[in-house]
């Protein structure tokens, strides 16, 4: 039972990894949650059981340092002169993606990551429960729950739906 | 009934617009972010193993390095995947493609190949031999360019005279080809002997390195 090179599972996992990272972060914050993800994936992989879900391991740390990078984002001083975060959201026209990561930081923990693990990430339910020490059913509720809460929250852009060109 | 069944829908839909609202990771994204985290793991004494592919009049090489040294040339014809697939296993699986370590390998072997180059000037991790296997490899550090040595003077000068055979085969086992001259070791019946990267390919060297 030999380990493939780490080379392989950047290259088979990074683009769902970013993809975690992005629905959940700006573009810089995503760059950062993505070589902090793999870095400490990096440093535990030859401890990591044979047989194991390595996607799933990946997207478990993916969302967990994401979440290092909100709450660091939050406490972060800003420079004085700079204008609260609240004035700009109200100002400034945001992208599209930036109300999706707004609505989803608007989750809990666990609906969030429900949607992001299954959804995104294309995790079977069952592992996701898994991951998260829960059931299946649960798990399936938490997606089901936060969908719900996000058709309330998050108003998907027109030009995404694809039928007005 | 109908209304869950609605509500499914809805959600699904939903769903795919999501999915379609996040923005593309592109190849151009993922290679920055490659990039960026070979030099952190590197940083972080996290790269065990770094590689790159070298193209040359052989065909393209592939090239490995621990931060003890150069510990891998291949050819083609060893299969690199499974190359990586043994560094993984024998050294570490922590392997990253990335010129760290590599690129100035890379650069003295198109010297080389370009003739401009008759001694390589690199540090060498010999981990993946030991023994007397490892006790040839070193002696063929010698063979100077332009120059042959047949495997029974080799086995002599390693102080065993009647280890011909297994002189051969340490140099079939040799794992930084080029680097450490294996081509140079010929048969004493003037036979050019087998190589790693084919016969061809040795008479190609051997002809390379007299008419320089």
């Amino acid at each position: 039972m030999t380990v493939e090179p780490f080379e392989k599972v950047v290259a088979e996992h990074g683009p769902v990894v970013l993809r975690v990272c992005r629905a959940m972060l700006g573009p810089v914050d995503a760059d950062d949650a993505w070589s902090e993800t793999f870095l400490a994936a990096m440093r535990r992989y030859p401890d990591l059981h044979p047989g194991s879900n390595v996607r799933g391991w990946l997207v478990t740390i993916a969302h967990r340092k994401a979440i290092d990078q909100i709450r660091r984002r939050h406490r972060a001083p800003r420079p004085a002169g700079d204008l609260p975060e609240t004035t700009a959201l109200d100002v400034m026209p945001e992208p599209p993606d930036e109300h999706l990561r707004s609505a989803l930081a608007a989750l809990t923990d666990q609906q969030r990551w429900a949607i992001v693990a299954h959804h995104l990430a294309g995790l079977p339910y069952a592992e996701v429960g898994r991951l998260l020490d829960i059931s299946e059913t649960a798990a399936r509720r938490s997606a089901a729950d936060g969908i719900a809460k996000l058709r309330t929250t998050y108003l998907i852009p027109a030009p995404t739906r694809g039928t007005d060109r | 009934m109908n209304i869950t069944t609605d509500t499914d829908a809805a959600n699904r839909l939903f769903i795919d617009d999501l999915a379609t609202a996040l923005p593309e990771t592109s190849t151009d994204d993922l290679a920055r972010l490659s990039d960026r985290l070979s030099a952190a793991a590197d940083r972080h004494h996290l790269l065990d193993v770094s590689y790159r592919s070298v193209d040359s009049p052989l065909g393209p090489l592939l090239v490995a390095a621990t931060s003890a040294g150069l510990v891998r040339v291949a050819f083609e014809r060893e299969d690199h995947e499974a190359v990586l697939a043994g560094l993984a296993a024998s050294i570490s699986p922590r392997i990253l493609r990335s010129g760290r370590r590599t690129d100035v390998v890379a650069g003295q072997l198109d010297e080389y190949f370009a003739g401009r180059r008759r001694t390589f000037d690199l540090t060498i991790d010999l981990r993946l031999v030991s023994g007397f296997r490892r006790t040839v490899i070193s002696h063929l550090r010698d063979i100077a360019y332009g120059a042959t040595a047949t495997y029974a003077g080799v086995a002599a000068a390693t102080g065993n005279p009647k280890a011909v055979r297994a002189v051969g085969s340490a140099c079939s086992h040799n794992p930084v080809p080029l680097v450490i001259p294996c081509h140079r070791v010929v048969r004493s019946d003037g036979g050019v002997g087998q190589y790693l990267g084919g016969v061809e390919a040795k008479t190609s060297l051997l002809a390379m390195e007299a008419a320089a």
